[in-house]
């Protein structure tokens, strides 16, 4: 059982799902634009640096706009960079699939596309929210991770298609990371509560959309669906891979070693 | 058609008379074979710098200490590997390929600015860098915007706007620090200690010495001096740092009345040498850290290649 996490008493029930919701969101997008900006500098050719850098920068952006919201909405006097840099691991609720390593080009791309279509129907949802903050966020989010969804789809197809150990490579990261995309569309009592408020999404109603979606992508590529086996879980309720205190470890270095310090 | 000697004469009176006019060449304009392959190296050394540029700072992206500053920095970096590309793209209306200017990268037969050779151990080299090595490529790029090879000119245009940004951005984080703790302004002050000459022989060595100064010059690819833009560098940086409030590395800097510009210490050319031969503190890992993303990107080369391939193929048959 997932340890009981620290709580402002003088916020109402509702407000604190917000809270843990807008918190929820931007984890996985922090966590997973952390591990995206690794790639600067790595990438196959400066062209896809430049697509990778503006992903991940997408991907802070959309942290910053969800954390910076859940520290007005808990009103403890916490902005984006106290969310984002004083937490431990397991007060994080980012999705796991977002915190493995990278692995190689194939790996990243099926990520990238795997999340971006996850996120994009996720985010349209979510435009329709009843809070007015978390409606503006997805509106303009929805638009970057449909290009994450595209861009990621495009190479996917490439790599299938391309050369017999591209094909290799893109099945290998995509079997990898198929068993983290049940995580994706199981639904927790954050998630449940913020949707019964009417200003969250039930993830588990967006599966068969996106069932069709990467089906018809995979088929142009010519990879396979993975068998659904191993269902691992547990990021949204704080309950993480080892990775994650090694990403901590990385971000949060300067906020750590030199205390109440402004950059 | 060949060429006989008197056109090549006759051109080249028309190319001298054209550039002195303060006119443009264009990529389909004639032009001696010496500008050209001047140009290649001056600007596909240029774009290489960008690229290799990417490494020292794209080392604190992951460690940024804020949210904002992480966004900065990794725009920033972006910004740096888009140089890279109009800049390749330039150097290739001059009948070089990308792939040839790759190959001269990691080679070693190319250089790239030897700036990008030392480390950035601290965060305060992200602003040291911006502040000093942006300022002084600024300084640099600024007359290449008059350049008498329109392509490279036009480039400078764009990127001088966007370096100017980073500079602003490198000298926010230094004041940021220098105005902070005291273990803050410790790490700008080592920062600017360790960029300060570095950034000040970034200009190259004085008019005199400078191999290629002259030509380029008469070409009016070069508008000003190496030891002029220095001055400008250093005059426009010595009062930045005071407003720092952080202490120059050099114990001979002294404003010179009758010059009316700050005079600075004996240059160590040996250590500019030393780098630009390569054996400064990182030339061996930044070739190495870019043939290994070249390597191990073969493969997605390679399958984006057959790809296209059997795209091309299958339409063909199509059609069939």
């Amino acid at each position: 059982m997932a340890v009981a996490a620290l709580k402002n008493d003088t916020l109402s029930p509702d407000r604190q799902v917000l809270f843990d919701y807008a918190v929820m969101l931007g984890d996985t997008a922090l966590i997973h634009g952390q591990r995206l900006s690794e790639w600067t500098s790595h990438a196959p050719t400066v062209e896809l640096d430049i697509a990778l850098g503006n992903q991940a920068l997408d991907l802070i952006g959309q942290a910053r706009m969800f954390l910076e919201y859940a520290g007005k909405v808990e009103e403890a006097g916490r902005d984006e960079d106290a969310l984002a840099f004083l937490r431990d691991g397991f007060d994080f609720r980012n999705l796991l699939i977002v915190e493995l390593p990278n692995g190689d080009f194939g790996h990243t791309m099926a990520r990238q596309f795997i999340m971006g279509v996850y996120s994009s129907l996720l985010y349209e949802a979510l435009s329709a929210s009843q809070d007015d903050q978390l409606a503006g966020i997805a509106k303009k989010a929805v638009k970057e991770q449909r290009y994450h969804a595209r861009h990621g789809g495009e190479w996917l197809v490439r790599l299938g298609d391309g050369t017999e150990e591209s094909h290799a490579r893109a099945q290998r990261g995509l079997d990898e990371l198929w068993p983290y995309t049940h995580e994706l569309f199981t639904t927790d009592p954050v998630e449940s509560a913020a949707a019964e408020l009417g200003f969250g999404v039930d993830p588990s109603g967006l599966r068969a959309e996106w069932d069709g979606l990467v089906d018809d992508v995979l088929a142009r590529a010519g990879l396979s669906r993975p068998e659904d086996d191993w269902q691992p879980d547990g990021g949204k309720r704080g309950e993480h891979t080892e990775n994650l205190g090694y990403i901590l470890a990385e971000l949060q270095f300067l906020q750590r070693a030199y205390p109440g310090a402004e950059w | 058609m060949n060429e006989t000697t008197r056109d090549v004469v006759e051109l080249g009176q028309w190319f001298d008379a054209y550039v002195a006019d303060e006119k443009k060449i264009e990529p389909k304009d004639w032009m001696p074979d010496a500008y050209r392959k001047t140009l290649v190296r001056q600007i596909s050394q240029h774009a290489h710098s960008e690229v290799i540029g990417m490494q020292p700072e794209g080392n604190w992206i992951t460690r940024a200490p804020t949210l904002r500053r992480k966004a900065g920095l990794l725009a920033k970096v972006q910004d740096e590997a888009g140089h890279g590309l109009y800049l390749y793209s330039a150097a290739e209306t001059l009948g070089v390929s990308r792939g040839q200017m790759d190959d001269g990268l990691l080679s070693g037969k190319d250089k790239y600015s030897s700036i990008f050779n030392y480390p950035t151990p601290t965060w305060a080299d992200i602003g040291a860098i911006g502040w000093l090595v942006d300022g002084a490529a600024i300084t640099n790029q600024i007359p290449l915007c008059r350049c008498s090879y329109g392509p490279y000119a036009r480039a400078m245009i764009r990127v001088c706007k966007e370096e100017s940004f980073h500079q602003r951005q490198g000298y926010e984080i230094m004041l940021r620090l220098s105005h902070g703790t005291a273990e803050q302004k410790r790490m700008a002050q080592d920062a600017l200690n360790r960029w300060w000459w570095p950034a000040v022989m970034m200009f190259g060595p004085s008019d005199k010495d400078s191999a290629h100064s002259a030509q380029s010059m008469a070409w009016r690819i070069k508008r000003v001096s190496n030891d002029d833009l220095r001055q400008r560098f250093v005059d426009m940086t010595v009062k930045q740092a005071d407003y720092l409030g952080l202490t120059m590395p050099d114990p001979d800097l002294k404003w010179n009345e009758e010059r009316g510009h700050y005079d600075i210490g004996e240059i160590d050319w040996s250590d500019f040498w030393k780098v630009v031969k390569g054996n400064g503190p990182c030339n061996r890992q930044r070739l190495a850290h870019r043939q290994k993303a070249h390597d191990d990107g073969e493969w997605v080369r390679d399958a984006a290649l057959a790809h296209a391939n059997k795209r091309v193929a299958r339409a063909t048959r199509d059609a069939a």
